[in-house]
């Protein structure tokens, strides 16, 4: 069977959800080989074979962690060359998407991004993408040289299978003109003990309407064991971090559950929730276009609202 | 520093946005566009750059690709203090994908350069209708210099830029010399609205038009019959169902928590 890449999205050999959801997905299209940029593979190892890598190709040149982008597009280059794969997975993140871009124009290979479902098709991998704000769907191939396709966080449920992830080292050679643009510096963020905003199965966003206080938005988010976001008004308020902006120029996110609360549903937001199974609102203003969406929703204020909701969470879960 | 700025005419995210039925491309022609709202702040960053060096020799281009309609991008990018513009524009160019368009941009970058040189390329950080953001690193790949992107916060010292990178797990300082390509988010700037001077001034402001043959890149290599990928169907997503709204009065909370609960949320 012909290899499919797969690059692993991992903080020192943490491993992200979504390389599991992405070796599930490459198992459709053939065998699945994670890629590995930076060390602590001793660790990632195991989930990696939990979810069918057939191989793990390490690549530890300090290049790729000193220098923005240009390396580890080089580096996955190589690895295409090598492995003729039928397909380069690659997580839909800001990094993900440049690597896979400048690998597109070295290939000469199309580049399909922000794929939320991909099959196999009989000219290869078939995808399906959300585009403008999530109202229209579109499926697509590419037509030329190895698909390269990054996919977003939550296209598939992570299907455990048997793997080797026989570790395999690779070699690289960075040219001088990828060793650029210098990351000087790096401040890991700030951990919450909350899930990650875009892997998580529930989601509560606070905007403006929550005048400054995230506090009912955090308890209620913490009785469901949910993640906190927050929209673009309430970050540029300064009341909430920019890492947790839900929309558009934030994260987008595709929880089992997404609420919204304070939040009137402009068309940028709904870009980064709209796809989420279940819909929820609490907003003052029956008007608000937010309530188009809703599975359900309650007109009312949130700060009487969430804290009652959050008590009666919390009592029925004992 | 001279400064060539990239900007994507866009149709309008407030309005009516839709495929073409025949070949599944944007349709950018039938609907309201403009200059897409993330290109406004690679503008400002440029303007910004250029009137903080002295002497402000510097010159801001701002570069389209796109149909006729795309030249009210470059139209209000001038109005807000652009320089002159470049517009490339041939009919052969329709239905380019990421790759064809940053060929052309690339391409079109680099007669700019051949006139007088640029030091910094800038981008927005996504389209606000492809939301692709691969533009700015195809470029810096195809002009061969550094790429420093989704800047939040710039800084320019002679020919050193750095900029705060947000990433999903650290926040980075990028640095480089340039020339470079540079991309910036939402985060990095508050871009101005054109005065009144601005928009009178605009008119006087050259434009160039240029063709494929202009740049000299053959018809084959762009457009929808070139394009590495192919879209197969595109169709609107069903309406959500319509769904249960309550108002609070009282038992908002006791009725949302049942909702939950009658989903196995908790
Ligand atoms: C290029 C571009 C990109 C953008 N990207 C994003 C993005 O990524 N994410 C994003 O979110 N936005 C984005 N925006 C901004 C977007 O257009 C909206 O301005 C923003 O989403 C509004 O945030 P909001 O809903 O919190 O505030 P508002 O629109 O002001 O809505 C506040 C809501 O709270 C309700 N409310 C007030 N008080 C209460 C209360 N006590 N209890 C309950 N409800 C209450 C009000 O009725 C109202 O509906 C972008 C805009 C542009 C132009
Ligand atoms: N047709 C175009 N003309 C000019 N600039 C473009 C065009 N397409 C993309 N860009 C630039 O590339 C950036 C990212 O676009 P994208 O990769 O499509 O999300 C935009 O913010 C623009 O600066």
């Amino acid at each position: 069977m012909t290899e499919v890449l797969v690059l692993v999205d991992h903080v020192d050999g943490a491993v992200k959800k979504t390389t599991s959801e992405l070796l599930t997905i490459a198992r459709r299209l053939g065998e699945p080989s994670a890629v590995f940029f930076g060390t602590g593979v001793e660790q990632a190892k195991e989930t990696l074979a939990q979810f069918g890598a057939a191989k793990v190709y390490v690549v530890e040149d300090a290049a790729l962690g000193e220098f923005l982008v240009a390396p580890k597009a080089e580096a996955m280059a190589q690895l295409v060359e090598k492995t003729q794969p039928a397909a380069v997975l690659i997580p839909s993140y800001a990094e993900g998407k440049e690597i896979a871009g400048r690998l597109s124009v070295k290939l000469e290979s199309g580049l399909i991004t922000d794929a939320v479902d991909v099959k196999a098709g009989d000219n290869g991998p078939q995808t399906t993408q959300s585009v403008f704000a999530g109202s229209f769907t579109v499926t697509a191939q590419v037509t030329k040289g190895t698909p390269i396709i990054t996919v977003k966080p939550n296209s598939a449920t992570p299907e455990p299978t048997d793997g080797a992830a026989e570790v395999e080292p690779f070699a690289v050679t960075i040219s001088d003109a990828a060793k650029t643009a210098r990351i000087v510096d790096s401040k890991p963020r700030e951990k919450t003990g909350r899930p990650e905003l875009t892997e998580a199965a529930i989601v509560v966003s606070g905007g403006r309407g929550t005048g400054g206080n995230f506090e009912p938005v955090e308890a209620f988010a913490d009785s469901l064991d949910a993640a906190v976001g927050a929209s673009r008004a309430a970050v540029d308020s300064g009341w909430y971090p920019h890492s947790y902006q839900v929309g558009q120029t934030g994260k987008t996110v595709s929880p089992q559950l997404y609420i919204a609360a304070g939040i009137s549903g402009a068309i940028q937001h709904r870009a980064g929730m709209q796809t989420s199974k279940t819909i929820v609102a609490i907003n003052k203003d029956e008007e608000a276009p937010i309530f188009e969406l809703v599975d359900f929703g309650v007109v009312g204020d949130l700060h009487t609202v969430l804290p009652a909701a959050t008590e009666e969470v919390t009592k029925r879960k004992g | 520093m001279n400064i060539v700025v990239c900007v994507k005419y866009v149709p309008d995210a407030t309005g009516d946005r839709r495929f073409n039925d025949a070949d599944h491309t944007v349709d950018r022609v039938g609907v309201d566009g403009l200059l897409s709202e993330l290109d406004e702040y690679a503008v400002e960053e440029a303007l910004k750059i250029v009137e903080a060096s002295d002497g402000s020799e510097g010159e801001v281009t701002v570069l389209t690709v796109g149909p006729e309609q795309a030249a009210d991008a470059i139209r209000k990018s001038l109005q807000m203090g652009a320089h002159k513009g470049v517009h490339v524009l041939d009919d052969a160019i329709h239905g380019s994908d990421a790759a064809a368009t940053s060929l052309l941009l690339a391409e079109a970058i680099k007669k700019v350069g051949a006139e007088s040189a640029w030091d910094l390329v800038i981008c927005g950080m996504a389209s606000t209708d492809g939301s692709m953001s691969v533009v700015p690193a195809m470029l810096a790949e195809r002009l061969g210099v550094a790429q420093v992107t989704f800047g939040s916060e710039i800084s320019v010292t002679g020919d050193m830029v750095s900029i705060r990178r947000d990433g999903d797990t650290a926040t980075e300082t990028v640095e480089a010399s340039t020339p470079l390509v540079l991309s910036v988010t939402d985060q990095s700037n508050e871009p101005r609205y054109p005065s009144f001077k601005g928009i009178m001034a605009a008119k006087k402001k050259p434009v160039e038009t240029w063709s494929l043959a202009d740049l000299g890149v053959p018809a084959e290599q762009v457009g929808l019959a070139a394009a590495w990928t192919k879209v197969d169907a595109s169709a609107a997503r069903p309406p959500r169902e319509a769904g249960t709204i309550v108002t609070d009065e009282g038992d908002g909370a006791a009725r949302l928590v049942e909702f939950l609960a009658g989903q196995k949320f908790i």
